[in-house]
């Protein structure tokens, strides 16, 4: 007998685990769209369309979290470049944007403003379909998925490891943002897409529009934990920490390291992609900035700091980085890399496990009954999982 | 008389895994075409080393070499330092390949022709002198990783025990006496456990020759001792080549001795005619 699949789906999670996703989707698709549409303004639990896209942008950031904890704290790859996948993914979906704008550029024309400027006659051919909204999600995904299989199919077949493929992940962000920053290259160059105006015939800045896609980010966030919680918890999660801690023993009992890695590798960059995507709209720009060699380390400090080999953890560090940094860059925008650099070296000195360990240590002491600590540390963590996004709209709103 | 049904079984259990574990790794590989086939007992040998020469920058760690090891055996190899012993088990898993000699599994499986993985899926399980395991995990899902099974990543994702894998995990567990341990992180285990661990996972993998470097290096005398006793048992239905230098575990084991020495074979024999031969004396004190 086994168990069927649907049944060890539900068990990968415990039900604290499930309730509080609930609370969270509650909370997200239902109270946070109330507050802002229904509740007048002079209302003290309105929320502002600045809070909202400021949440939406943070849930997006917590998938590219979740993408990152899955190849570096369960697979033991540290990716440098995961900057690159999340910018695929607004590139692609930044085509589409810029073909809604329709004539309502400032040249009037059926090309985007810059293609003009450039004194193009039509659209490149990598633009084709790009005015379909379904191919656009496709690329999204495709495009860094495609990127990401091929970079890591060399990449791992030449077990390239450690800091050395750290290192490389670096180099191909970086020579991604130099030609993304070409005015040749066809996405703009240094300026990037914006000004966006509607999408699928829409107005982008509308309220329901601006709730829409951070209903949208919120989902993708509770659909990428389920996956990722499945997936850590099943024997295909086991080989790949496994390779994590003794890659060749893993190949001397018959895995071949190489396709487990290309695949969490790959899926992890098509869940970035896909956050860029939801991240775009919200924000209303994508330049090659995104791409810049500190954005994809900053993502690897969300997760150190929230504790990696747990999918809260990542969660949880995405949102206390960037909450940090949203204060910061409104009162003292010139320390905030001094204080992620802090940051940083104060956790890997004194909190290798992050936040999250940090918790965990202090539920060990208080509890004397804690034999089996990790275990129940483990539930505990999920169980706060979800309810973190929550807690940190709550304070989103007050920022 | 025993000995001899038990490995016919063996042989024809393996005939009918051969066909699964071929196509299985044939998917898997990066060269498939060179699983030569199942394995060939026919005359009774599982292993034969053939003249097998290697130089290390003109040094040679194996000279001309010639083994063999009849199925269902337990050989015990010892020799000085150096003597080129876990060279040897390098030429058979695949991790060197040789300058000269044959090596062949069974009648028809060239290992010299094969990569570490495939010679693993054929059946041949090795282990290391330093306890390698997963430390990460608990004792049941080392074995649970080692198990035979369809290895891709494919069937990985949906995989999930049956109950007759889970009593055979749990045979192993008890084989290895670590069935109180089943769910505690195998780092947290001893030294002799981690050991255990190890031989318990080569036992999942269903392998029909054992290569055991120094498997008893770091255990306490009574760990040693019921280590010996499990080898003991296992011969028959696996084939087994033990690496050691402990004397008293190698008369514990009790079967044929074969003693390296510089890249070749020195004195083959049972414990005491081996003991005896001067020339062996010779090399062991003239140290
Ligand atoms: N990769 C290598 N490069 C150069 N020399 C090597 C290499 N591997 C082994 N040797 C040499 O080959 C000889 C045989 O080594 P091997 O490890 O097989 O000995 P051993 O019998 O296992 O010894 P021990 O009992 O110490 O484990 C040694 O002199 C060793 O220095
Ligand atoms: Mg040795």
């Amino acid at each position: 007998m086994r168990t069927p699949f649907t049944v060890r789906l539900i068990q990968s999670m415990p039900r604290s685990g499930w309730i509080a996703l609930a609370i969270f989707a509650a909370i997200t698709w239902i109270g946070i769209p109330a507050a802002h549409l229904m509740l007048p303004e002079s209302s003290p639990l309105h929320l502002s369309a600045y809070t909202i896209s400021l949440l939406g942008k943070i849930l997006c950031y917590m998938v590219v979290a979740v993408a990152m904890d899955l190849i570096w704290g369960y697979a033991g790859i540290l990716s440098l470049g995961h900057g690159l996948f999340f910018a695929l993914g607004g590139y692609a979906f930044g085509m589409y944007l810029m073909r809604q704008i329709g004539r309502d550029g400032s040249y009037g024309s059926d090309l985007p403003d810059f293609m003009v400027f450039l004194d193009w006659k039509e659209l490149p051919w990598y633009w084709a379909g790009s005015d379909s909204f379904l191919w656009a999600i496709f690329l999204a995904m495709a495009l860094p998925g495609v990127v990401a299989f091929i970079f890591g199919y060399f990449a791992f077949r030449s077990r390239i490891k450690g800091v050395y493929f750290s290192i490389i992940t670096q180099a191909l962000t970086y020579a991604a943002m130099l030609l993304f920053f070409r005015n040749e290259t066809g996405f703009g160059g240094n300026n990037g897409f914006t000004d966006f105006k509607r999408i699928l015939g829409y107005s982008i800045t509308s309220p329901e529009m601006r709730v829409t896609l951070f209903a949208l980010s919120a989902a993708l966030l509770v659909a990428c934990l389920i996956l990722g919680r499945y997936l850590v918890s099943s024997r295909f999660g086991r080989v790949l920490t496994a390779i994590r801690d003794a890659e060749s023993r893993v190949m001397f009992i018959g895995y071949n390291p190489l396709h487990y890695k290309l695949f969490i590798w790959t899926l992890s960059a098509v869940l970035c992609g896909l956050a860029g995507a939801l991240y775009v709209p919200q924000v209303g720009i994508i330049n090659p900035s995104e791409m810049s060699p500190a954005n994809s380390i900053e993502l690897a400090v969300w997760v150190a700091v929230g504790g990696r080999g747990t999918l809260i953890g990542a969660v949880l560090g995405a949102g206390i980085v960037n909450l940090a940094k949203s204060y910061f860059t409104v009162t003292v925008p010139e320390y905030w890399p001094f204080f992620l650099g802090f940051l940083f070296i104060a956790v890997t000195l004194y909190l290798p496990d992050g936040v999250v360990g940090l918790w965990r240590k202090l539920r060990a002491r208080k509890g004397p009954d804690s034999a089996g600590v990790s275990e129940t540390a483990v539930r505990k963590a999920s169980e706060t999982e979800n309810t973190t996004p929550a807690n940190s709209s709550a304070n989103g709103a007050r920022a | 008389m025993m000995q001899t049904t038990d490995i016919e079984r063996a042989a024809n259990e393996s005939t009918a895994n051969a066909g699964n574990l071929r196509e299985q790794w044939e998917s898997e590989a990066t060269t498939s075409h060179l699983v030569t086939g199942e394995l060939d007992l026919s005359h009774n040998v599982i292993l034969y080393l053939d003249d097998i020469t290697v130089s290390f920058d003109g040094f040679r760690a194996l000279n001309k070499l010639s083994l063999a090891i009849d199925a269902g055996e337990l050989r015990c190899i010892i020799g000085p330092n150096g003597a080129g012993k876990t060279t040897m088990m390098d030429v058979i898993t695949g991790k060197t390949r040789p300058d000269e000699g044959k090596a062949f599994f069974g009648q028809t499986i060239d290992l010299t022709r094969m990569t570490e993985p495939q010679i693993a899926h054929a059946g041949i399980g090795r282990k290391f002198q330093k306890p390698t395991i997963f430390e990460k995990h608990t004792a049941f899902e080392n074995l649970e990783l080692a198990m035979k099974a369809d290895k891709r990543v494919r069937r990985s994702l949906f995989a999930s025990l049956f109950d007759d894998e889970r009593d055979r995990i749990s045979d192993v567990l008890k084989q290895i006496r670590l069935d109180k341990e089943a769910d505690r992180s195998a780092g947290l285990l001893s030294h002799g456990q981690k050991q255990w661990l190890e031989i318990g996972m080569l036992l999942m993998q269903e392998p029909r020759l054992l290569l055991l470097d120094e498997p008893v290096a770091g255990m306490t005398d009574d760990e040693t001792e019921r280590t010996a006793e499990l080898f003991v048992s296992l011969a028959g239905k696996h084939s087994l080549m033990v690496v050691e230098h402990d004397m008293a575990f190698v008369e514990a084991l009790g079967g044929k001795v074969t003693v390296l020495c510089e890249g070749s074979v020195l004195a083959e024999g049972d414990l005491a005619t081996v003991q005896a031969d001067p020339r062996v004396i010779e090399v062991y004190l003239g140290r």
